[in-house]
């Protein structure tokens, strides 16, 4: 029984929560009724394009706009004036606008702007070839690795390890459409993760006070760590659109989305590892490095999910390039420090001639208090993915030009819920409804916030209006590092709880009870656990006479309603044609824990999507920059390949719930199950070639060269 | 405007051969720069009996959903900004404005198009469906249905694409298998990864739509 007075209901008296609820938003979505930013059209309004630096480093030397301001109403709106330095092809030197889309293209055409080119450095994965660019940083030591490797007991493997740059490539482009009030009140549709934290950037930028700006996300097409800030280019398309008096809708075009708009760092590692004979791993060293383009970037965290490694050296150098600034990636780091660790642990296993699952489950310890997680996880993954039947020792010739593999890797992430603040309200009509300046991703922020105000007032989900995406309401906090689940049902948890005590005190002396023996169940307040004495919602909402509830809800509150840390064993099964080298996913198999799950069926989508974004980046996606000219090479969603619905095998995936994970609380889970693809998929084409491809993507062509080298053909 | 350079402006799902899979085999690009580009030609051999139009606005006439509708539009705007921009019918989207991830559906004459890639102008005198028809009288279509019922969507982005392509699939398709959907969906594209959802809408709106529960 909940012993605080905010708890979740107890599993038996759960009637929304846990079950198979579909997103309330979906008939929206799926009837093309949902409004984005992209899709917002006002009057007057002129569209406008990016007109970015070819080069990836340069100084503007002359800009001349002439051509472009003949063409029928056309504006113009410098962003970096001549004398400015750029730092990535792409970045944007200014805006053109016009009243049709078709013409403003042209606009950007006609702009000629003169550069010039400085040195630029586009590729880090060649740590010899980065001269000044690469700073290194203090080295790290737990225990004593160099004497652990040097026990002669040990078996030892060094390895390179690492993974591409890729990008965000959401489907929505980054942009806004932007709209001054004759009062100079600033309106802004934005394609953000950050509904509440967006009019102070605006703010600050353009000098106004924090009160005159609101931005509106009804909905977003996908961010993935991407969309948080306004971006220069929201903030000068705002000024633009003062100094022209009209609304301006600027998305990004593709190319630029791709050029500019979000990249994840590679990650690239030489490291060594050494257990003993039993397979008990006993130290890890690892030369790392990456880049944030500009700035250094981020450090991964080495050696990944089994971080208890006994005895630790690491050291890692950060890049400065001009591939411009990296942006968080769906758990960023991680999913990059997986293949570096799990790639390289999972090599080791194969020196040992030791069965992975029987070698991770066995190291599983060294996963600290994930361990017996781990340890479960890695038995139901074992069991789905039918691995004692399937594995095969590494590199063992079947028959034909097709080789079989499995491979497994793990993961972990933290995913507390953010600050969030809403407000529940009640009306005498017996309509609710819950508002927060929160946003949907896609991730089901609405139905979390819908299913748990039904839960806890007694009503159906359709009985609850959820508003969000909107900064005029009550703050949320951004949606990043899989905190919005747990922040904004705990909010609306609390609230509603109020919401219904005030309820319960107006409907008491009608029923002749004091509030606490009163209970809101099946649309009715009643009598607790008699049914017979009771009033209907709506009938107890009317004698609310002239006043609605409103309450108030807000995450951290009172009571345990969420935690974090969260743990998950993923195994990919795979073909690989040693012909043309293409590796076909045959299944996927993911077990993921997230404490309370509040709706299975988009808890389960989530890791479906993280499964096929993971095949995606582990085979298909990279960045390919050109080094003679500093420029991505792939620009377009032809080259730059994301995972087709042909391209995924079979999916399944295993939420662990009940005793042991519900009472945890709400945990996030957008980020933990898009971690392990890379390294499950590179291990599962290792077991079955023989050899390890490296890095990921995993094409063909690389494929090929280490074939050539080794392995099975 | 013949049939046949309508196939090329189409997303796969008709043939045996996904675009897709066309490519990684062939390992060449097919663009929309290419089909305009003999569609071009094919206007010149025409000669002296083509009418030139634009570069100018002309007038311009869709039947879209059923009715007519009229603007000034210069030749060269794709049906995608025309219906976007023009007409707010915003429920195909524009993602990457090349024929690549399908995003921009839409039906015409009963075959899925990609909006992006056929100008408005070559769209007249043709029945042009958008999703903003499928759903009669606030009854969602049983493709969109499907859609809801296997969380076949997450940001929503992909997902009106995703469900002309699937539509139109289904009418030339009414027995489909996994195999048949996979094949007949390659053309679209989704960020989110909400593919195993869409297999399974796919497969049972075909149950639906056979049911009797059909929208239009
Ligand atoms: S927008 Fe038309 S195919 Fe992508
Ligand atoms: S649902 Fe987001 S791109 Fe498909």
């Amino acid at each position: 029984m909940p012993s605080c007075k905010y708890d979740w209901p107890a599993a038996g008296q759960r009637k929304h929560i846990g079950k198979r609820i579909s997103r309330i938003d979906g008939p929206d979505k799926s009837s093309g009724r949902a409004k984005y930013t992209y899709d917002v059209n006002r009057p007057g309004i002129l569209f406008a394009k990016v007109v970015g630096s070819p080069y990836a480093h340069a100084k503007v030397t002359s800009i001349d706009t002439s051509e472009a301001e003949k063409l029928p109403g056309v504006k113009v709106h410098i962003v970096q004036g001549v004398g400015t330095e750029i730092h990535w092809a792409g970045s944007e030197i200014l805006l053109v606008a016009a009243p049709a889309e078709e013409v403003a293209r042209d606009a950007a055409q006609r702009v000629k702007i003169d550069f010039e080119v400085l040195p630029h450095l586009v590729h880090e994965e060649d740590l010899s070839k980065v001269g000044d660019r690469g700073k290194p940083t203090a080295e790290q030591k737990t225990g004593d690795a160099a004497a652990a490797f040097s026990d002669p007991d040990a078996v030892i493997h060094e390895g390179y390890y690492g993974s591409a740059i890729i990008a965000h490539c959401c489907m929505e482009p980054h942009g806004q459409v932007v709209e001054w009030t004759p009062d100079g009140n600033l309106r802004a549709w934005e394609s953000t993760q950050n509904v509440s934290g967006m009019p102070k950037e605006y703010a600050d930028a353009l000098g106004i006070p924090v009160t005159n700006v609101r931005v509106m996300t009804p909905h977003m097409g996908g961010g993935f760590g991407s969309k948080f800030g306004a971006d220069r280019w929201g903030s000068e398309c705002a000024k633009f659109s003062k100094a022209v008096g009209k609304p301006i809708k600027m998305m990004l075009e593709r190319d630029l989305e791709l050029v500019m708009a979000g990249a994840r760092p590679p990650h690239y590692a030489k490291v060594k590892v050494a257990a003993k004979k039993d397979g008990t791993v006993t130290a890890w060293e690892s030369d790392s490095w990456s880049t944030g383009g500009p700035t250094g970037g981020g450090i991964p965290p080495l050696p990944y999910a089994l971080n208890d490694i006994p005895n630790v050296t690491k050291r890692h150098t950060a890049v400065a390039t001009n591939i411009g600034p990296i942006r968080a990636w769906r758990a960023p780091n991680h999913p990059q420090a997986a293949v570096l660790t799990l790639c390289a642990l999972d090599d080791l296993a194969a020196k040992l001639n030791m069965d992975p699952m029987d070698f991770f489950q066995k190291n599983a310890g060294l996963g600290g208090e994930r361990a017996d997680m781990y340890r479960q996880e890695l038995t139901k993954a074992a069991e789905l993915s039918d691995w004692k039947k399937l594995w095969h020792p590494r590199g063992t010739k079947i028959a034909g030009n097709v080789e079989r593999g499995l491979g497994l890797s793990l993961h972990t992430w933290g995913g507390r819920g953010h600050n969030s603040r809403g407000t529940v309200t009640i009306n005498p009509d017996g309509s609710v409804e819950v508002a927060a300046g929160s946003q949907d991703l896609g991730t089901g922020t609405r139905t979390v916030i819908a299913l748990t105000a039904a839960e806890t007032l007694g009503l159906e989900i359709k009985d609850i209006k959820v508003s969000i995406g909107d900064s005029a309401l009550l703050p949320s906090g951004a949606s990043g590092g899989s905190t919005t689940v747990g922040g904004v049902s705990s909010m609306t948890r609390r609230g509603a709880i109020d919401a219904r005590e005030q309820l319960f005190a107006a409907v008491a002396p009608s029923l002749g009870v004091p509030p606490d023996q009163l209970e809101a169940v099946d649309g009715k307040i009643q009598v607790k656990g008699s049914a017979a004495k009771s009033v209907s919602w709506k009938q107890a909402c009317a004698k609310l006479g002239m006043n609605s509830i409103k309450a108030e809800g807000k995450n951290p509150g009172p009571c345990e309603l969420i935690s974090s840390g969260v743990g998950g064993v993923q195994v990919a099964d795979v073909s690989v044609d040693i012909e043309t080298g293409l590796v076909k996913i045959n299944k996927m198999v993911a077990v993921q824990d997230c404490g309370l799950v509040l709706d299975l069926k988009t808890a389960e989508s989530q890791c479906y999507g993280a499964l096929i974004m993971g095949i995606s980046y582990a085979l298909h996606e990279e960045k390919i920059m050109d080094n003679a000219t500093g420029r991505m090479l792939n620009p377009n969603m032809e080259f730059y390949k994301l995972a087709g619905i042909g391209d995924i095998g079979e999916l399944v995936v295993h939420m662990m719930t009940g005793p042991g994970y519900d009472e945890r609380g709400v945990i996030g889970l957008g980020e933990p199950p898009v971690i392990s693809p890379g390294a499950a998929i590179s291990n599962a084409v290792a077991n079955a070639i023989g050899v390890r491809i490296p890095t990921i993507p995993i094409t063909p062509a690389k494929v090929l060269a280490a074939l050539e080298k080794g392995g099975v053909a | 405007m013949s049939r046949k350079k309508d196939k090329l402006a189409r997303p796969p799902g008709r043939g045996s051969v996904s675009r897709r899979d066309f490519l990684r085999g062939a390992g060449v690009a097919v663009s929309g720069g290419l089909i305009a580009g003999e569609t071009t030609k094919a206007r010149a051999a025409a000669g002296a009996t083509t009418p030139i139009l634009g570069p100018g606005k002309v007038p311009i006439t869709l039947r879209i959903n059923g009715k007519p509708q009229t603007l000034e539009l210069e030749p060269r705007v794709t049906l995608l900004d025309a219906l976007r921009n023009h007409l707010d019918l915003t429920g195909a989207k524009n993602v990457c404005d090349r024929g690549t991830c399908g995003a921009c559906t839409v039906i015409l004459d009963g075959d899925p198009v990609y909006a992006c890639n056929v100008l408005a102008i070559e769209a007249q005198g043709r029945n042009i469906q958008t999703i903003e028809s499928l759903t009669v009288g606030g009854k969602l279509h049983p493709v969109s249905a499907a859609f809801v019922e296997h969380d076949a969507q997450q940001c929503g982005f992909c997902t009106p694409g995703f469900v002309m392509a699937v539509k139109a699939f289904l009418d030339h398709h009414p027995n489909p298998t996994m195999e048949s959907v996979e094949k007949g969906l390659g053309g679209n594209l989704c960020r989110c990864g909400t593919y195993v959802g869409i297999r399974k809408a796919a497969l049972q709106a075909a149950k639906s739509v056979k049911g009797g529960l059909h929208n239009a």
